[in-house]
């Protein structure tokens, strides 16, 4: 399946992904409007700290996904393609599943109770942090076209 | 999104698509998306612990490392903002008056007082001692007393504003204290760990702005009129099309008018044009861009080739063998459009040079000698130009500039002198509706000219008298409103009646963005001539930026808002990351001045909100309703 892939030597801890992910995922999808929202849109998307590098990171999508095994119920679960979702009308809000992400990949919206994660922007087409991304640190595509590409970066 | 509305402009685009060097459109479609955090103005880049971010979406009550909030870092990057704005007005007034000082003192090749009346007048007002002085020495004495004003109060021409609004200054400590002083306190307020009072800050930036419009930009303005010439109504060309493909181009750009009045003089003279001949030129055809363009048009009706993001089109028509620019508005893209043709780009001033460009620096003193200099450059490519490659648009408009507070009125009902009653008694009838100032930039992120034209002719519908400057007024000239019969085709019924007593255009063309100084003088004498309330914030005027662009439209914008005007400012200069400081320069304003900024994105629903202000400050007024309101609102259905 296509993926989200980040080339952590480009990332330069710029957060546009973060507001482009917040944008897309507001009622109005226009920055100006998106940020007087309430409740507020919340980005998928975090640049963290790497071991004193920055990264930007979404859900990985993992084939062993823990979030999955740890939702009580029902919300958090696979896909047809086998990729872990999130069905909000099943959410209770226990944030089991954020405790057990391995990359601290999943939002608590406190407002609506509920956790979110990256939707690859219900895949209609590129997510909007990779278009975003103004150093091309975030890339979409196969694993394989990932390890190219990297290579081509190095 | 489309790139622009003008049809000379796309035509050059197309032309020139696929094969052509990047123009300001590609880089800016590069850019996107846009930062965010830069975009609303929540970005601190002010001290070395940053850059700090406020982010947009998190939880309240974040702050920056110094523990700034979001409040004052948009305050702050605000007023540095218009600081700049304000800075780049007021240096420009400076050289002027440095200009006029030397020419008083016989040191300034060529550059003699061209208007001794207006000289007098200001001397007056600047409580300059005439006494039977001859021009040149008054002129000495005047250009020091402009000089004054930059370190140090008071800003003599602040008393041309009615007692009113000079009474609002003073209460709320709005009395800039000298020019120089205002801009250099704004930038150590925002040093870090100054101040932290975002209201503080921006009434700062307000005092900062009405040192430049009632300041800098007055003193520029005027004493270009004594230096220059004070412009008359005077007809001429706009569009790429005044581009000539027989004889030598040479394009003025920038903001000052000193070099390019003489440049504009050497191209006239006998000398040079047979130099011209010899190299196969049929004459030498001087055009411009931006506000150097404005200034030659206003005076000496110069045609104008474009406005702001014309520039790098007037160089892709390949017809251009020389661009000399001065100062402010001038894009550093430029550089590599030149290389592509035998244009030769030449800067002038100390203050602004391009690496690998030719710099012939501008000196008062030999000012006739640069100038011979730059046009002999100029000849000399003309052999050099490659007819292929050249593509001139034929689209030229015709329009009438060159109107002042002097002389717009000057024309009006057959009286001996100048007076404004026939506006007021207008505007009291109702067959004008109000007064509105469209001004302002271009913007690569607005659809090129689009703003101007919407707005301009929905106000135009509606019985408003457009007055404009700058790029806002060559973007409706292009489109032909500043012609007078316009008036017959797109003014509203009232408007037109006004239009075909006096002959006058619907759109009044007042000059460069210094001159917004004209428009501020003119809504005094409104308010003097009597009958529309006692404040500038009284009268059924407001003010538009649709396309604003430089920081210099930021000082403007709040200079108006800070006089009392309803003005709508668009894109927003980058404060809609802070509520509280959007929520005070939309409204808290309004309870100190009168002025307030709406930062409506849509042209069509700013000029509503300027309409719906006029009809307001009408019924206030106890004016009756615009007299063809229904009728002209029901010719002209707002569109989209």
């Amino acid at each position: 399946m296509k993926r989200i892939y980040v080339a952590a030597a480009r990332c330069t801890a710029c957060r546009t992904c973060e507001i482009a992910c917040a944008v897309e995922h507001s009622l109005s999808r226009n920055l100006s409007l998106a940020i007087a929202e309430e409740p507020r849109p919340v980005a998928r998307v975090r640049v963290g700290n790497a071991g004193g590098r920055p990264l930007a990171l979404q859900c990985r999508f993992c084939e062993d996904s823990p979030c999955v095994d740890a939702c009580k119920s029902g919300a958090m679960h696979r896909d047809d393609a086998g990729a872990p979702q999130i069905d909000r009308e099943r959410c209770v809000g226990c944030w089991m599943c954020i405790m057990v992400c391995p990359f601290g990949a999943i939002e608590a919206d406190r407002s609506r109770k509920v956790a979110l994660k990256c939707d690859l922007c219900a895949a209609a087409g590129t997510p909007v942090c990779v278009e975003a991304c103004p150093t091309g640190a975030l890339l979409y595509g196969e694993r394989e076209e990932f390890v190219t590409a990297l290579e081509e970066i190095r | 999104m489309r790139r622009t509305v003008d049809r000379a402009a796309e035509k050059v685009l197309d032309a020139a698509a696929g094969h052509a060097p990047a123009t300001v459109w590609d880089r800016s479609d590069a850019m996107e998306p846009r930062c965010g955090f830069g975009d609303l103005g929540i970005c601190c880049t002010i001290c070395l612990q940053g850059p700090c971010r406020i982010d947009p979406f998190g939880p309240p009550g974040q702050k920056g490392c110094c523990g700034a909030d979001v409040d004052t870092i948009a305050a702050r990057n605000f007023l540095r903002a218009v600081a700049a704005g304000a800075a780049a007005h007021s240096d420009h007034g400076r050289d002027i008056a440095g200009t006029l000082l030397h020419a008083a003192k016989g040191e300034a090749g060529g550059f003699r007082i061209a208007d001794p009346v207006k000289l007098a007048a200001i001397a007056k007002e600047l409580g300059v001692d005439a006494g039977g002085l001859a021009p040149e020495p008054l002129a000495e004495k005047v250009a020091l007393a402009c000089l004054d004003q930059f370190p140090r109060a008071p800003l003599p021409f602040m008393n041309r504003a009615p007692e009113a609004l000079r009474k609002k200054w003073t209460k709320a400590g709005l009395r800039p204290k000298g020019i120089d002083r205002e801009i250099v306190e704004a930038l150590h307020r925002t040093h870090e760990g100054v101040d932290v009072d975002y209201r503080n800050i921006l009434l700062s930036g307000m005092r900062v702005a009405l040192a430049d419009g009632w300041g800098g930009s007055m003193l520029a303005t005027e004493l270009s009129d004594v230096l220059f010439g004070s412009p008359s109504p005077i007809r001429s060309k706009a569009n790429l099309g005044v581009l000539k493909a027989d004889e030598v181009n040479i394009v003025v750009h920038g903001h000052e008018p000193a070099l390019s009045d003489m440049v504009a003089r050497a191209a006239r003279e006998g000398e040079l044009l047979e130099y011209a001949r010899q190299r196969g030129a049929r004459g030498i055809n001087v055009c411009g861009l931006c506000c150097t363009s404005i200034e030659l048009l206003m005076r000496q009706g110069y045609p104008v080739a474009g406005n702001f993001l014309s520039q790098e089109l007037s160089l892709l028509t390949g017809s251009v063998e020389l661009m000399v620019v001065d100062v402010q508005c001038v894009m550093p893209g430029l550089a590599d459009i030149a290389n592509c043709f035998h244009t030769e780009l030449v800067t002038t001033s100390p203050k602004a040079r391009m690496p690998g460009v030719t710099h012939i620096e501008f000196d008062e003193s030999k000012a006739r000698l640069t100038a011979h200099q730059i046009v002999r450059r100029a000849v000399d490519r003309f052999p050099q130009r490659r007819r292929d490659r050249v593509n001139i648009p034929d689209e030229t408009m015709d329009l009438v500039a060159g109107f002042t507070v002097e002389n717009i009125f000057s024309n009006l009902g057959g009286t001996f002198r100048s007076t404004f009653r026939p506006l007021n008694d207008a505007i009291i009838s109702g067959r004008l509706r109000g007064v509105a100032a469209v001004i302002g930039c271009n913007n690569a992120r607005v659809t090129h000219d689009e703003g101007h034209l919407a707005m301009t002719r929905e106000l135009l519908a509606r019985d408003v008298l457009v007055i404009q400057t700058g790029c806002s007024a060559t973007a409706c000239a292009k489109e032909g409103f500043l012609r007078p019969e316009a008036a017959i085709g797109i003014a509203g019924r009232g408007l037109r009646e006004i239009c075909e007593a006096v002959g006058i255009p619907p759109v009044i063309h007042m000059g460069s963005c210094v001159d917004n100084s004209r428009i501020l003088r003119a809504l005094c004498e409104v308010v003097r001539e009597g009958g529309l309330g006692e404040d500038i914030s009284d009268l059924p005027v407001a003010a538009a930026a649709p396309e604003a662009m430089s920081e210099k439209a930021v000082s403007i914008g709040c200079y108006a808002v800070a006089s009392g005007i309803f003005t709508v400012f668009s894109p927003p200069p980058r404060v809609e990351g802070s509520r509280n400081v959007c929520e005070f320069l939309t409204s808290g304003m309004e309870e100190i001045t009168g002025g307030r900024f709406s930062f409506e994105r849509d042209p069509l629903k700013g000029a509503a909100e300027m309409v719906a202000h006029m009809d307001a400050k009408r019924t206030a007024l106890g004016l009756p309703p615009a007299m063809y309101g229904a009728e002209t609102a029901a010719a002209a259905p707002v569109e989209g």
